[in-house]
């Protein structure tokens, strides 16, 4: 076996993959992060080598493509089209492509382990779970770095996969064990906003502490192709050094680079219509879609110009006479990214929640509302006191948690125009209560970073560089029923019980010797399961008895049977709870047993199939 | 009988016909001898340099690659090699795949092909136009993509410049007025392209190149 010789990073990103490393034999001031191209089929038969290789997954019928053309140079015939053929091959064939694996990992009421993309298919069409599909990204990165350094397999290296803040135990869970499947056992997770973070810090070499200090709070605005995920993360000071905490995460928000490039084509498509008279086709609309997005690069890096033709070739062989043509111009890009994702709105507004119609949809749970700053603004509100136990004293009638510094990271925020309004309006709220400025932090790559920050994390674990401190994103709870006589017709109240804490750190374990359950050998007990994002200071044990709405956010049940392993079934044996955060980033349920102490796991991974249905 | 009595100190004093033969016959051989060598000795040597240019191309054998085969990537330009006058000109075959390629690569990103091969005697200059964003805005993506191209000259187009000698007449194309010796001084017309990095995609084994793009049948 091989020594471990690389740090290696993986974003595992909702649209995009990107694998960075660093050689750990270096020296530290001499370290070189690269990124290692991918080769991946852009099409049938053939194979570039790509920085980013695409998230999408297709699943071709038997007599679409040719024999052996779809080799790559570790196999012959791979099982899964990933990468940039997938994508390419699915733009025509949207049945067949599967697409956002990754916020299906964190959609609740789902089985990720079921065969369900891609969701809209028909019958006929063979699909594959999240979790396999997630398990085909991993892979393809595991091949493409064995056939570029066999000497040194993944497998051996050091490896550290980004996960979204916002993600909850059970999709962490998910992306470890996918990883896991693929012989990936060594991975340990990281937050992508701390990874971004972790990339400014290693870019600065070493001046990062002359650009943030004591009493700084660094606001990370991630907003991707498919998700946007916030953070804070405060600077303080132990023994004369810097140090960084992370204090609270956004929740999951699914809307994202994408979400801008089809609201633009929408608006287009709305206005050819109206001029043209004539209903533009599914082809069209993705050409569309295409030509927006490089149209409103154009218009965000070269300010003088007023608009953007647009063309939609036809499908035939006649370029010249079949093809549509009109215009983006500044005016609507405004309308519509500006105003429409990033409004100007008050740090006391929410995003807009409709409620859902009763028929649950197959789709994704996309964000409802576009305002990407409507939910910064609820962010910033619910974490007001995010920073109380660190020694911070927030300003007097402070509304919201003012951040000092502002960490951008995503495609979307290289655009000045966005960049520069959500400084704009971010400062707005703080001037209106008399709050300095926060300042850009700058100098951070706002593409690869992640994967960056993720392989310089394997450095800062070797105990060099400074470590952002974190530990669990919320406080977890379990429902147990309350001891209060039953009333007929009502459901038993519920109780909250804490079981780990805020910010439990990595590598600690807490136990509820006085909580005693009666589980039943060999029957699934099942706990209501609930996270809150705000109630910060909530030890192990304590019992809450209401709550509101915004205060706990209910998960998918948590799950346990206990084997039989020479008991009876049927037999009660009475446990308490104890919970872990291990090395890896993940969080650990397990029941013990007050007899003789024996473990069992509580699984998270029980979305109730039949709910989907 | 006669007797010979042998007495190596005895020289003729007359040459007989007889000797004078012996002696012509002796010196024909020594001559034979000498060319047989000579001619030995060419030979061997040749057979050496012939040895040594067939074992050439054996030499670097080819890597197998277990499944795919990688096509030259290197589109290659006829070049004339400066030879002495009895050896033949030697050409570099172009191989096709890497043109093929191009033109599949033009094609699916900016319609190439479908531009071309259009009669744009019948359309407006504004329906070519729109047509044409169509493949100025694909052929830029597709040679951005695999080429990285930069000019050969870093200076402005139409200054003065001095071409040093032993310049690359390669790089640079001496036009118009040329007389006299190096350094040559001009006028620079066009500041010249080349490729400096070159990235074209690899084919596997049974991908047919000669096929630009596929036939599109929607069901």
């Amino acid at each position: 076996m091989s020594a471990v010789r690389y740090s290696v990073g993986i974003d595992l990103g909702t649209t995009h993959c990107v694998l960075s490393y660093v050689d750990l034999e270096s020296p530290e001031d001499q370290m070189v992060l690269a990124v290692m191209a991918i080769p991946q089929l852009t099409g049938p038969g053939t194979i570039e080598e790509k920085s980013q290789l695409a998230s999408f997954t297709y699943l071709p019928h038997a007599a679409e493509i040719a024999e052996g053309s779809t080799t790559l140079p570790w196999s012959a015939k791979p099982e899964h089209l990933v990468g940039e053929i997938a994508r390419n091959l699915g733009s025509k064939t949207p049945i067949r492509l599967v697409a956002s694996a990754k916020s299906w990992l964190c959609h609740a009421g789902v089985d990720c382990k079921q065969a369900i993309l891609p969701a809209d298919a028909p019958e006929d069409v063979e699909r594959i779970s999240p979790f396999a599909a997630s398990k085909a990204y991993l892979e393809h990165l595991r091949e493409a770095w064995n056939h570029r350094f066999p000497e040194h397999k993944l497998q051996d290296q050091d490896l550290t996969i980004t996960v979204p803040a916002s993600f909850d135990p059970a999709a962490r869970e998910l992306t470890v064990e996918a990883a896991r499947h693929v012989g990936l056992h060594q991975a340990v997770l990281l937050e992508e906003p701390q990874a971004a973070l972790y990339s400014w810090i290693e870019k600065s070499e070493g001046d990062w502490r002359n650009h943030v200090k004591v009493g700084d709070v660094i606001l990370v605005v991630d907003i991707g192709g498919g998700t946007t995920d916030l953070s804070l993360i405060a600077v303080t000071e132990q023994d004369g050094n810097l140090q960084l905490t992370r204090v609270a995460v956004g929740d999951h928000i699914l809307l994202g680079g994408d979400n801008m490039d089809l609201a633009l084509a929408y608006t287009i498509k709305a206005k050819m219509e109206q001029e043209g008279g004539k209903k533009l086709e599914s082809w069209q609309l993705q050409a569309l879609t295409h030509g927006c997005r490089e149209a409103k690069e154009k218009l965000f890096n070269q300010p003088e110009l007023a608009g953007m033709p647009l063309v939609v070739a036809s499908r035939g062989s006649s370029l010249i006479g079949g093809t549509l043509r009109t215009e983006l111009t500044r005016d609507e890009l405004n309308r519509v990214l500006v105003e429409g994702f990033l409004p100007q709105v008050q740090v006391g507004d929410k995003p807009v929640v409709r409620p859902r119609s009763g028929l649950r949809s197959a789709g994704l749970p996309y964000a409802q509302d576009a305002g990407i700053t409507r939910h910064l603004a609820a962010f910033l509100s619910r974490q007001k006191d995010a920073t109380i136990e660190l020694g911070h004293t927030p300003a007097e009638n402070a509304s919201f948690l003012h951040p000092t510094a502002v960490l951008f990271n995503g495609g979307v925020l290289k655009a000045e125009v966005l960049s520069g309004r959500l400084m704009s309006i971010l400062n707005h709220w703080l001037q209106s209560e008399q709050a300095p400025q926060a300042r850009l932090l700058q100098g951070a790559d706002l593409d690869l970073a992640v994967a960056r920050g993720a392989a310089y994390y394997g450095f800062v674990r070797k105990g060099k560089g400074v470590r952002i401190k974190g530990g669990v994103a919320a406080s977890y709870y379990v429902g147990v029923e309350s001891a209060m006589p039953a009333v007929p017709g009502l459901p038993p109240e519920i109780e909250a019980l804490c079981i780990a804490p805020f910010g439990m750190e990595e590598g600690t374990e807490q136990e509820l010797p006085n909580e005693e359950f009666g589980l039943i050998i060999g029957e699934p007990v099942r706990f209501r399961f609930f996270a809150s994002k705000i109630r910060r200071d909530d030890p192990v044990g304590t019992r809450l008895e209401g709550w509101n709405d915004d205060e706990l956010e209910e998960l998918d049940e948590i799950e346990i049977t206990l084997p039989e392993e020479g008991r009876m079934a049927g037999e009660i044996v009475p446990v308490h709870l104890s919970s872990a955060v291990t090395e890896v980033g993940t969080l650990e349920l397990r029941a013990v047993s007050n007899r003789d102490g024996k473990r069992w796991k509580i699984e998270f991974d029980v979305r109730n199939s039949e709910e989907s249905n | 009988m006669n007797t010979y009595t042998i007495d190596l100190s005895l020289r003729p004093t007359t040459f007989d016909l007889w000797h004078v033969c012996l002696a012509g016959t002796a010196a024909a051989l020594a001559l034979l001898l000498i060319v047989v060598l000579i001619s030995v000795l060419v030979g061997m040597r040749r057979c050496r340099r012939a040895a040594v240019t067939d074992a050439a191309p054996v030499a670097p054998v080819p890597k197998p690659e277990p499944e795919i085969k990688i096509v030259e990537k290197i589109v290659e330009v006829e070049k004339i090699v400066q030879a002495p006058a009895p050896d033949p000109v030697v050409l570099k075959e172009a191989t096709p795949d890497a043109a093929l390629q191009l033109l599949s690569l033009l094609q699916k990103e900016a319609r190439f092909i479908d531009f071309i091969k259009e009669d744009v005697s019948a359309f407006s200059d504004a329906d070519i136009g729109a047509a044409a964003r169509v493949v100025h805005q694909g052929c830029t993506k597709a040679i951005n993509e695999h080429f990285t191209l930069a000019a050969i000259s870093q200076d402005q187009e139409g200054s003065r410049v001095t071409l040093n000698k032993g310049f690359d007449a390669n790089s640079f194309r001496l036009t118009g007025n040329i007389v006299g010796e190096a350094p040559f001084t001009g006028t620079l017309v066009h500041k010249g392209w080349q490729v400096t990095d070159l990235r074209l995609p690899k084919l596997t084994e049974g991908h047919n190149a000669k096929i630009i793009a596929a036939a599109e049948v929607e069901l």
